[in-house]
């Protein structure tokens, strides 16, 4: 049972963590139909723009930790949103209204791209960040006899929970009630009626892109937090995962996109608790595959109509 | 302004000189209207510098914490190190390399990225040249099977210090002009969107490799073998996907990718797990080998042992193996089953309307693409005598895909020039072993933004009502992922 309420809590943690990268994959996806090969490759350098900026804060005499995060996650939003705008515009705003896979594979360039400037520029070695935010609640004692663990939940744990809740609520508002959530519903429905009402469909694309990186950037810095070690790699195993759920949850939704988060955070974490270790992303792809055999459009997406 | 209503009205027309005065009149309202004023605009080279700028300032803020900060692993922790001036140096470069190129391509009028867009869309129409080259592709395919036939005797005479580097590479690009048209059958022909294409590679390669591991056999009884086991793959991969489209489709055959890799991995007991299969025989000729010895075929044929003219027999062994393929392929698109791969990509649900058994096409075209990556699979072991599930990343999927798309879907011809380009590239770049993958990942960027429909923009109809032409690739649905 305490083996049990632990797996659950760190497969919450690491749920959101994917969900808050596949909101971005949803986003987009929603938006202009295409699969954003590089969002994953976004999610790495917006940890590795947490890492530097925490060593800056660090080496210009910053102690206070509180003020440090704060500064790390909103210099890394920015930046990273940065990019993401960069490559929606070098690689696939030229391609707009092309056909299909056209996009898909300048974004697939533009992963390798990322990945390998990131290589070179800070090289291929893992960086290793020791442990900022110690410490937790323990929730169930230990119990030597029973032989039950102990079972806490860690302050980055509720840290990168609060976040993740308090970001999603704060995006489907935005969704839900601004005018730029308008837009993008509008654009979404369908790009060229909004434009000839007045809707700048480019500039909505380009906000999207925007947005998502910037929630990549806040996983990043919650990557980067929680496990302590980032390399530029960690962009494609994390992007496959994160829209595996977004796929999961039904694309194009974002409750759905935090929803296969979580799923396959939860499903990752019990296959390795409870199975092997080894096998917990054949897991976590069988599960996308099942799920998209009996429910092609994910668990909250709404069903395809085609009309001929 | 008050006669404008008139201008054009009937009884106007029936006098006549009114219709000269008419089109003097409408001549006189071309242009600009009298009473708009020009919107102030910036000179072309204020501009130029202006948007340079901008371009510099985004790149600043692109490389800032990339190439002005560097972080490595010291005694004790982290250690951060600046590097202003590698970092001023690529803004710099970029302000240039934007107003150069502005200069060049754009020339003053055109604004923003608008120009780059509308060029990307005009050359989308099939330009002149590709059509020409379309035209004449059977020409090209004679030519080009003579030039890869003559290739290595050519390598072999005049350059015998690097032949066998040169004949690799040779290799090299034929084995992906080989998955590169297998490939083409599952995305060009049929449309489904494939990502997880080098799981049939992998199934290919392990199938020779395990079988020659435990039952000692050769390639040439492994290759068909390796071929069944990968087309029985591709059914199993087939069925669950059959419903899934477009790019619910396109992730899960690369999940599906990743599990084979995870599985070869993890199975140690039975793959070797990473550390791989070694010791894989090479191909016999008729039973005799390519190897030192009398008994052996350099030996009989009275001929020095040299390992170059094993690469060249390695080297017609693939493109045997890509003719095969093209050729099948060719023929395939002639049979119903081929012409319903063709209707598949265009329509779904008008092919079902029409009979046309789209559980069984979709299968066929997932089995014979996968036979053919499994083909290239078990040459692929056999050349190198050594696998592991290294070799089959998802990356190798991209570069295949990428490949294929910028050929320009269903286009074999295509497939050719883009392995050349490609693969030919990314040699050429080996000296610059750091920056190559970059280069490699731009370039991919480039060529897609430039020319959308893939270096051959023009197609040849499978079908003809009358005469044979070759239509743009814009009016075919390809990869749309049905």
């Amino acid at each position: 049972m305490e083996y049990f309420v632990q797996q659950l809590i760190n497969g919450v943690t690491l749920g959101s963590i994917y969900g808050l990268i596949a909101i971005g994959y949803t986003m987009v996806y929603g938006i202009i139909g295409m699969i954003n090969f590089a969002h994953g490759d976004i999610f790495m350098v917006g940890a590795f723009i947490a890492l530097t900026v925490f060593l800056i804060m660090l080496a210009i005499g910053v102690t206070a930790l509180p003020l440090i995060l704060l500064i790390v996650l909103i210099v890394a939003m920015l930046f990273t949103s940065v990019w993401g705008w960069a490559v929606e515009r070098i690689a696939y705003r030229p391609l707009r209204g092309s056909f299909r896979l056209a996009p898909l594979i300048t974004a697939i360039g533009m992963s390798i791209a990322l990945q390998n400037f990131v290589q070179l520029t800070q090289g291929a070695r893992v960086k290793p960040l020791p442990p900022q935010i110690q410490g937790g609640v323990t929730l169930m004692q230990g119990d030597a006899e029973t032989g039950a663990i102990v079972v806490q939940l860690s302050y980055m744990q509720i840290i990168i929970i609060v976040t993740t809740v308090v970001l999603m609520t704060a995006f489907s508002l935005l969704i839900a009630k601004t005018e730029l959530g308008r837009a993008q519903r509008a654009c979404e429905q369908d790009p060229k009626m909004a434009s000839l009402l007045g809707v700048n469909v480019d500039r909505t694309i380009s906000l999207t892109f925007v947005m998502g990186a910037a929630l990549a950037a806040v996983a990043g810095v919650m990557f980067l937090l929680y496990y302590g070690v980032i390399d530029f790699y960690i962009g494609f195993l994390a992007g496959v995962k994160a829209f595996t759920a977004a796929v999961l949850g039904g694309i194009g939704s974002l409750p759905g996109a935090m929803l296969g988060g979580l799923a396959i955070g939860l499903i990752e974490t019990f296959w390795s608790g409870y199975f092997s270790v080894e096998y917990k992303d054949v897991a976590a792809f069988s599960i996308l595959a099942i799920t998209l055999i009996f429910l092609p459009s994910g668990l909250l997406g709404k069903p395809e109509v085609e009309k001929v | 302004m008050a006669d404008i209503d008139k201008v054009g009205s009937a009884e106007e027309h029936q006098a006549p000189g009114a219709l000269v005065e008419w089109e003097q009149r409408v001549a006189g309202y071309q242009g600009e209207p009298p009473f708009v004023q020009e919107p102030e605009r910036d000179s072309a080279i204020v501009a130029a510098l202006k948007d340079a700028a901008i371009a510099a300032g985004i790149a600043a803020a692109l490389f800032l914490f990339f190439i002005g900060f560097r972080t490595d692993i010291d005694f004790g922790g982290l250690e951060l190190t600046t590097r202003w001036q590698a970092f001023a140096i690529s803004v710099i470069a970029v302000f240039f390399g934007r107003l150069l190129f502005r200069v060049l391509f754009w020339g003053p009028r055109q604004r923003g990225g608008r120009s780059l867009a509308a060029r990307a869309m005009a050359s989308r129409a099939g330009t002149p040249l590709s059509e020409r080259f379309s035209r004449h592709s059977g020409l090209f395919g004679s030519f080009a099977l003579a030039a890869a036939v003559l290739y290595p005797v050519i390598i072999l005479l005049a350059f015998p210090l690097k032949d066998k580097q040169f004949i690799d590479l040779g290799i090299l690009v034929l084995t992906y002009i080989m998955l590169g048209w297998g490939l083409n059958i599952v995305v060009g022909l049929a449309g489904l969107l494939d990502l997880g294409y080098v799981a049939f590679y992998a199934v290919g390669a392990y199938s020779f490799a395990l079988f020659a591991q435990y039952f000692e056999v050769g390639f040439w009884f492994a290759l068909p073998v390796a071929g069944l086991l990968a087309a029985f793959w591709g059914i199993i991969l087939g069925f669950p996907v059959l419903r899934l489209r477009g790019d619910y489709l396109a992730i899960v055959t690369l999940a599906f990718g990743e599990i084979i890799r995870v599985v070869l991995l993890n199975w140690y007991t039975f793959t070797g797990g990473p550390d791989g299969i070694s010791g894989i025989p090479d191909p016999t000729f008729f039973g005799l080998e390519f190897a030192r010895g009398d008994d052996n075929l350099p030996g009989l044929l009275g001929i020095k042992y040299d390992s170059a003219y094993k690469q060249a027999y390695f080297f017609y062994i693939i493109l045997a193996l890509a003719m095969v393929t093209n050729f099948v392929t060719m023929r395939l698109r002639r049979l119903p089953l081929g012409r319903a791969w063709e209707a598949l990509r265009e329509d779904e649900i008008a092919c079902r309307s029409l009979g046309i058994n789209t559980v069984n096409t979709k299968l066929t075209a997932f089995a014979i693409g996968a036979m053919f990556g499994g083909f290239a699979g078990s040459f692929f072991a056999t050349r190198q005598g050594f696998i592991s599930p290294e070799s089959f990343t998802f990356i190798e999927s991209a570069l295949i895909l990428a490949i294929v798309v910028l050929g320009g879907l269903g286009s074999q011809v295509g497939v050719v020039i883009a392995s050349i380009v490609m693969i030919g590239g990314f040699e050429l770049f080996r000296d610059l072993a750091e920056y190559r993958m970059l280069i490699f990942g731009l370039l991919m960027v480039i060529i897609m933004v430039w020319r959308p429909r893939g270096l051959i923009a023009t197609r040849d109809p499978s079908a003809v009502l009358k005469e044979r032409k070759s239509i743009s690739a814009d009016m075919v649905a390809q990869g749309e992922g049905h």
